[in-house]
């Protein structure tokens, strides 16, 4: 199973946390279009390799990484915290 | 004890048996003996018994292939009742006193069988011929062919009781993995285990040793004496653990696997202390794959007689177990191994008709043979196995296809080459690679560091470099991991020159020849299967059925893509295999489950107050994994009666409800406010400390996602209300948004759910009730704490917290005291109240004090509706932003189709309203009726009079005062009914404001 | 050549050495009419009713691996049309109606077996829902049932009333509902266009569209460049993949559904039986083992496999709703990748680029809807207009706010 390395807990099992999907869309400001938010909201790129994607660590400390995964193999480059550099492979 | 001969046992020799302990078992009714050691398989084999079960299609008498959990013929009904165990491997039985087997798919017995005469239809019966037929009539398929062929097929019958045995969990990090407690394996985990690091050596099997033999050496001495030296070697290792009856059958991302380990199987019953099974879950940093080799059967006319077997197996048989599997033992050949199964056979004093060998030169082995006395004739295949039930006879064949000769035997034992097995490791997904020296598929590591190979899974297959191999790579492993290596040799057998190997995919002949032995898939098959156009592996699998038998094709799989290739003109390789997918071996569905069976299958959650309720009688409902009263019956009321009672009394007394499953989360920070501004469509900025406001949340989709009551403890503290279902995903929604979206707003948050317990204390006398429980501790006047008031006070030593909001309507309290207090503060509004006559009211009664409110709760909230369709389309303000707003604002989201909130009652005042009923006029309408709505809750209401029902209708409250139908179709039911408004009592709110 | 009990026996009879291909392998031609990329369920299925109902001659179906060898030959065999939202309860009950008549209709035996679907209930709130929507599906015709705790165990004798952790209240019925033999459903829609000269081509992969003045021109493959001025995209999971050759923006997410089969054992369940407290639906196929499926992993992924908390959750309900199968062994266990749609409904619609059509977004709902799926996508490309069945199923629901949202959970493909 995915073993994803939690910034602050260490490396956990995929079962200690909730996917919670794309990170690469932005919550647009609040007086942008409906077009914005339907793009943020629904649209996504689904990419059969490389994905910026959210794990939420509800079994420790709760807290949203950011986890750089490929969507094909199921590698794990790296991971991050909400707001943090997350690293990808050169040829991503 | 009264024993039974063995006819066909063997007076010496059995390296796995005790003849001191001899064991009675039973199959198909009929008693024999056996020895503590055997397995079910060579017991029956000692007992001369090699019919043991009927193929799925044919019916054809099928005897034991194998000695390994590959077996796909001798499969058994093992144990009886709720205890009973279809498909059992015979091969894989360890035997104990008292055991019961039955054989399976036959009807009424395995000599006669009556389905056996499917045989005679044989040549309409192949690959796929289910889908050409059984159309006409089509009225027949379900009740006739279908039921037919549903009761035909299947192998045993499952057990119809719940499984009474108990299944564990056990968890595991290791630094290396040895897969495989044979020669490689044994020899990877000592260089490995020496270094110290942390090592599970993880055999499939009872003993350690895989194939060797009794007559291997290594490191001078007989090989069971090194296998026994090695495992004293591991055992003293601290770091090392030896793991046997333990197969790995799961191999997952990142170096995960699962393991089944077999802890009550080969007891007569699994002591109560003991699970019968325990599931493993694995996390290795480096795995080594020491999973050997299967030998593959030939593929030749009637290969599938009672008493052909793999050559190996035969050896097994011989000297592990001291069973002749036959008076005269024929064997058919392409490569060298099954040469020691003569010499097996040899020395155990048993005949050996002729070795067939189909290659054409001698070597040095074959000279051997003939110098010992064996009639070896090269050049000669396997033309036809002969007899019914067993055995009688093999036709031999030159390689050209001209027979040669007809050899009397009662057991053949084949050879048809070794397949590394690889279904473990290729699990991950990379393929297999062929090697056309060893005529076998070995695994494709190339792509990744974190596995390694030794052995013969990897087409190793000479037993001194099998060793090294071994030992090499459980160094380097340890290496790799940092740990330091001292230099030691690796054990060492004689080298021995391998032999080629002829390919030998289908002897040439025009019968039956058996691939797949289950599914009864032949070579015929296979060109019919090429010649319909099911020319890929994979069609070829699902059409013919090939390698889906329990031994998932490792008996079938590389024979028949080989006859595909050659079908084709295409080589090995470019035919390629199917998708290797776990379970390695099957295994029991209970053992996932583990302890999370019947009652367990979900946590219980009960609040504080629950011995309380059990004192007053209540019944309980789940509510989600929370046990929650749902009414509290006096003598002799049933549901209904209960139900109407407590919320009569509630509107006339006063009445107390547990709330404590309402999700509950505490915010703190300077931006706490504008935080809940941006989560709520209503404003919270302006709220006053000591005040409480009803909030309801919006999806980032515009629809409602879950409202409660907030209430403001300090400037910046809140402590906010949830539904109970919606607890979990509520905090999470607003961690996102804390720490991903709006990083900069100072605002922390936490659940307390089950921190603060909480009742509601509601009816005209709520307040004089809790005078009396305070006496003072808090001011209750109207003044001190106004409706939608809140107060934190010290009552008895601890901090407690009073809230003034209503659900009922009436006036009402909700009280908060740290968890642990729950039961006292209870009982102490219970004697408060008893002059007052409170009563304890449920969730049911609790529902139809808010229906008779017109307040949604989770009936309401159905994912889809808006605030608007709620009836609450006020609440959203027009002065700040929030989540939900933009896509709020899309078309069909605001289109005035859409069904809004509404009251309904019945127009004939006795009928009963139910939920899910859909509301239609025009139903003398021919053609599809269209729903204009449906009723979304129901309470049989005291204080109207009448049933009541909330719902959604298209026009919603402009429809106030017209009648249509509740159609209710699954019950027949059409009651007419009126839309009123969904406030049923006190539209005015007197009550709440007294 | 027909398939039936005479041509059985007469060819039996020659030793099978006369059965046809049941398709011809073509090379690909340099234009055709109509592409359908997608050798699966839906693309074969639209390729069957293109020659047959809209006599259309000149059409290839585009396979980049071998036919069938996407979720047609991965599903849980289930076929039912038991949906609450008029849309989909319309085009599911279309569907069924096709099912019923498949194999008459293409002579070829994908044993559809109606024996049942039951949804369990647990509760009166939960009850009520189910209740909402079978009176739906009763209201456009569909059959539904309410069955109560006592009629359930009537029908499924081994499933656990009495030691269950959330008791059986009742169940909502679909008698017609049941399960088919998924990978016959790729052969004989395939074998039922071919006949009627549609050229399926394997192992040809698009890796470009053809794309000029917002119309579509052609495809590029690897078997070399086919020009059409009507390609049907039908490729599920990777339905993002081709809609980004289009440069068209999608709703959809693709991810893995595990499936599991036990050993086969003699008859012990009849119906189709999903769980209500959690996510979870069993059936026994007719080769006798019990085919299991629940709820995805939840992350994206391509990969076709999926991890053991999955696969442990889904088996602990197995034994939750049948305790008898405890003793039963998984067998194998597989996966696939779904393409998840936003709202749970599927999209079968014209784009943005002329010419170009969109099937996908199956969520869990694909199989049951390869016949409609088709018929609809067939009569979507051949009259470059949706039909009324699939007139909802357009990719701008999105933005205009008109998703068809089954289950109420939202903009999460995870939950749909």
């Amino acid at each position: 199973m995915h073993r994803i390395k939690c910034p602050f807990c260490g490396e956990r099992d995929e079962s200690e946390y909730i996917y919670q999907g794309d990170a690469s869309v932005s919550h647009p400001p609040f007086d942008a279009s409906i077009g914005d938010f339907y793009r943020y909201v629904y649209v996504r790129d689904n990419p059969k390799g490389w994905h910026r994607e959210w794990w939420h660590h509800v079994g420790g400390c709760r807290m949203w990484v950011q986890v750089a995964r490929n969507t094909l193999t199921h590698e794990i480059y790296a991971t991050a915290p909400a707001g943090g550099v997350l690293d990808f492979p050169e040829d991503a | 004890m009264r024993t039974h001969k063995q006819p066909c046992r063997l007076d010496t020799g059995g390296s796995s048996i005790q003849r001191g302990k001899p064991l009675r078992f039973s199959f198909d009714g009929k008693s024999y003996t056996g020895f503590e050691g055997d397995t079910l398989a060579s017991a029956l084999l000692a007992n001369g018994k090699h019919l043991v079960g009927r193929s799925f299609k044919y019916h054809r008498p099928r005897g034991i292939l194998t000695a390994s959990s590959e077996e796909p013929n001798a499969l058994v009904e093992l144990r009886k009742g709720a205890f009973r165990e279809p498909n059992t491997r015979a091969t894989t039985i360890e035997l104990f006193e008292g055991l019961v087997a039955k054989s399976q798919n036959r009807f009424p017995s395995l000599a006669f069988d009556v389905l056996s005469v499917n045989q005679l239809f044989s040549r309409f019966m192949g690959a796929g011929f289910y889908y050409k037929t059984f159309m006409w009539p089509s009225s027949f398929w379900e009740p006739v062919y279908e039921k037919f062929i549903r009761r035909a097929a299947g192998l045993g019958r499952a057990a119809t009781l719940p499984d009474p045995d108990r299944y564990e969990h056990a968890h595991h990090h290791c630094d290396v993995l040895v897969i495989g407690g044979g020669a490689a394996g044994l020899a990877a985990a000592l260089s490995a285990g020496r270094s110290g690091a942390r090592v599970i050596l993880a055999e499939e099997t009872p003993r350690l040793g895989g194939s060797l033999s009794r007559t291997d050496i290594i490191d001078g001495a007989p090989a069971d004496e090194w296998v026994r030296n090695t495992r004293r070697a591991l055992e003293a290792l601290p770091e090392t653990q030896i793991k046997t009856r333990f197969c790995v059958f799961g191999y997952y991302d990142n170096n995960i696997f699962a393991a089944i380990e077999r802890v009550g199987d080969h007891l007569a019953a699994t002591p109560k202390h003991l699970p019968r099974q325990r599931l493993h879950t694995i996390r290795a940093r480096k795995v080594i794959f020491a999973t050997g080799a299967l030998e593959r059967p030939v593929v030749f006319d009637n290969n599938d007689i009672p008493g052909v077997m793999l050559s190996s197996a035969v050896r097994c048989y011989v000297d592990r177990f001291a069973v002749a599997p036959g008076k005269s033992v024929a064997i058919a050949t392409n490569n060298d191994d099954a040469y020691h199964t003569a010499f097996a056979l040899l020395d155990a004093g048993i005949n050996i008709p002729v070795l067939a060998d189909a290659r054409l030169a001698p070597s040095a082995l074959s000279e051997r043979a003939r110098q010992l006395g064996i009639r070896v004739q090269h050049a000669m295949l396997p033309q036809c196995a002969h007899g019914s039930h067993r055995v009688t006879a093999l036709s031999l064949q030159r390689t050209d296809g001209a027979f040669a000769e007809r050899v009397r035997c009662d057991c053949i034992g084949v050879s048809g080459g070794y397949s590394p097995n690889v279904s473990l490791i290729s699990q991950r997904g990379e393929r297999p690679r062929w090697r056309e020296d060893i005529l076998a598929f070995v695994p494709e590591t190339n792509k990744t560091e974190d596995i390694g190979c030794a052995g013969a899974c990897h087409g190793v297959f000479d037993l001194n470099a099998c060793l090294q191999d071994g030992f090499d790579m459980g160094e380097r492993t340890a290496k790799e991991l940092g740990f330091d290596v001292d230099t030691q040799t690796a054990p060492s057998a004689p080298s021995q020159e391998a032999g080629a190997i002829h390919p030998l995919w289908r002897c040439p002949g025009n019968g039956k020849a058996f691939v797949d032995f289950q599914n009864d898939v032949t070579a015929d098959d296979i060109h019919l299967a090429n010649r319909e156009g099911y020319s890929s592996v994979e069609h070829l699998k699902r059409y013919t059925t090939l390698g889906m038998a329990t031994d998932q094709g490792r008996t079938s799989n590389v024979n028949g893509l080989a006859i595909l290739a050659l079908a084709q003109g295409k080589s090995i390789p470019e035919v390629g295999t199917t998708r290797y997918r776990p379970p390695a071996v099957p295994v029991a569905i209970g053992a996932f489950a583990g302890h999370e069976r019947g009652k367990n299958f979900q946590p219980v959650r009960r609040t504080a107050m629950h011995a309380c309720h059990e004192k007053f009688g209540a019944v309980f409902v789940e509510a989600g994994q929370w046990m929650r009263p749902r009414y509290y019956p006096e003598l002799g009321e049933n549901m209904e009666a209960a139900i109407w009672r407590e919320a009569k009394l509630v509107r006339e007394n006063v009445g107390v409800c547990d709330v404590s499953t309402l999700g509950k989360i505490e915010l703190f920070g300077e931006d706490a406010a504008e935080f809940l501004n941006r989560l709520y469509i209503n404003g919270w900025s302006k709220l006053p400390v000591g005040k409480a406001r009803y909030g309801l949340m919006l999806r980032e989709d515009g629809a409602v996602f879950d409202d409660g009551t907030t209430s403001r403890l300090g400037n910046n503290h809140f402590l906010m209300t949830t539904t109970t279902a919606n607890a979990a995903a509520v905090l999470a929604h607003m961690e996102k948004y804390a720490q991903t979206v709006w990083r900069d707003l100072d605002v922390h948050f936490c659940s307390a759910t089950e921190q603060w317990c909480g009742v509601s204390v509601a009816g005209p006398l709520a307040r004089e009730t809790l005078k009396a429980v305070f006496k003072g501790a808090v001011d209750l006047s109207n003044e001190a704490l106004p409706f939608m008031g809140v107060r934190e006070f010290v009552w008895n030593g601890t901090t407690a917290r009073i809230f003034r909001i209503s659900f009922s309507g009436e006036l009402a309290y909700e009280v908060n005291v740290p968890w642990g207090y729950g039961e006292a503060m209870w009982e102490r509004i219970m004697d408060a109240g008893r002059a007052f006559n409170i009563i304890p009211y449920g969730t049911e009664a609790l529902g139809v004090l808010r229906i008779e409110k017109g307040h949604v709760a989770g009936s309401e909230l159905d994912g889809r509706t808006t605030a608007t369709d709620m009836g609450l389309g006020s609440m959203l303000s027009s002065k700040k932003q929030f989540i939900g707003l933009p896509l709020s604002r899309r078309e069909g989201m605001t289109s005035p189709k859409r069904p809004s909130l509404v009251g309904v009652k019945p127009v004939k005042p006795k009928q009963r309203l139910r939920g899910g009923a859909h509301f239609v006029t025009d139903i003398a309408k021919k053609g599809k009726i269209e729903s204009l709505g449906w009723i979304s809750s129901v309470a049989d209401s005291p204080a109207v009079g009448c049933w009541i029902g909330l719902g959604y209708i298209q026009g919603g409250h402009t429809r106030i005062g017209e009648k249509v139908t509740a159609w209710y179709p699954m019950k027949n039911e059409m009651i007419e009914v009126e839309i009123c408004d969904p406030v049923f009592v006190d539209p005015k709110g007197e009550r709440l404001h007294g | 050549m027909r398939y039936s009990v005479f041509s059985l026996l007469s060819q039996g009879l020659r030793g099978n050495t006369g059965w046809k291909p049941a398709w011809r392998q073509p090379a690909p031609k340099n234009q055709y009419d109509i592409i359908i990329i997608g050798g699966g369920g839906h693309g074969l299925a639209t390729a069957y009713y293109l020659a047959k109902l809209h006599k259309r001659a000149s059409i290839a179906v585009l396979e980049k691996g071998w036919i069938g060898g996407g979720n047609v030959g991965r599903n849980t065999t289930i076929i039912r049309s038991n949906y609450m939202l008029p849309p989909n309860t319309h085009f599911y009950e279309h569907s069924l109606k096709l099912w019923e008549g498949l194999e008459q209709d293409l002579n070829f035996n994908a044993m559809v077996s109606q024996r049942g679907v039951l949804n369990l209930f647990h509760s009166d709130p939960q009850r009520d829902a189910f209740a909402r929507r079978g009176n739906a599906m009763r209201l456009a015709g569909v059959d539904a049932e309410l069955l109560d705790a006592k009629q359930v165990k009537q029908l499924i004798p081994v499933i656990d009333i009495d030691n269950a952790r959330f008791p059986i209240e009742g169940g909502l019925f679909q008698p017609r509902g049941g399960t088919v033999r998924h990978d016959a459903v790729a052969w004989g829609y395939a074998r039922g266009a071919d006949a009627l000269g549609v050229d399926i081509i394997q192992n040809c992969e698009v890796t470009g569209l053809d794309i000029e003045g917002g119309s579509v021109h052609g495809v590029h493959t690897t078997r070399g460049d086919i020009r059409a001025e009507r390609v049907g995209i039908a490729v599920a999971g990777h339905t993002s993949v081709l809609a980004q050759m289009a440069g068209i923006e999608l709703p959809v997410e693709s991810h893995v559904l595990q499936a599991f089969v036990s050993e086969g054992i003699k008859p012990m369940l009849d119906t189709v039986v999903t769980f209500g407290a959690g996510h979870f639906y069993v059936s026994q196929s007719d080769k006798g083992g019990l085919v299991f499926g629940g709820d995805l992993d939840r992350y994206n992924s391509y990969a076709q496999r999926g991890n053991l908390p999955t696969a442990q959750n889904v088996l602990t309900e197995a034994v939750a709703v049948l305790p008898a199968v405890a003793r039963l062994r998984l067998l194998r266990q597989w996966g696939g990748i779904m393409d998840m749609s936003y709202d749970g409904s599927p999209f079968i619609c014209k784009t943005p680029v002329k010419g170009l059509y969109l099937n996908g977004g199956w969520c869990y709902g694909g199989f049951k809807a390869t016949p409609a799926s088709g018929w609809c996508f067939a009569h979507t490309i051949a009259n470059d207009k949706a039909h009324d069945l699939n007139a909802h199923f357009t990719i701008d629901r999105f933005e205009r706010g008109h998703v068809i949202d089954e289950k109420g959970a939202g903009p999460f493909p995870w939950a749909q």
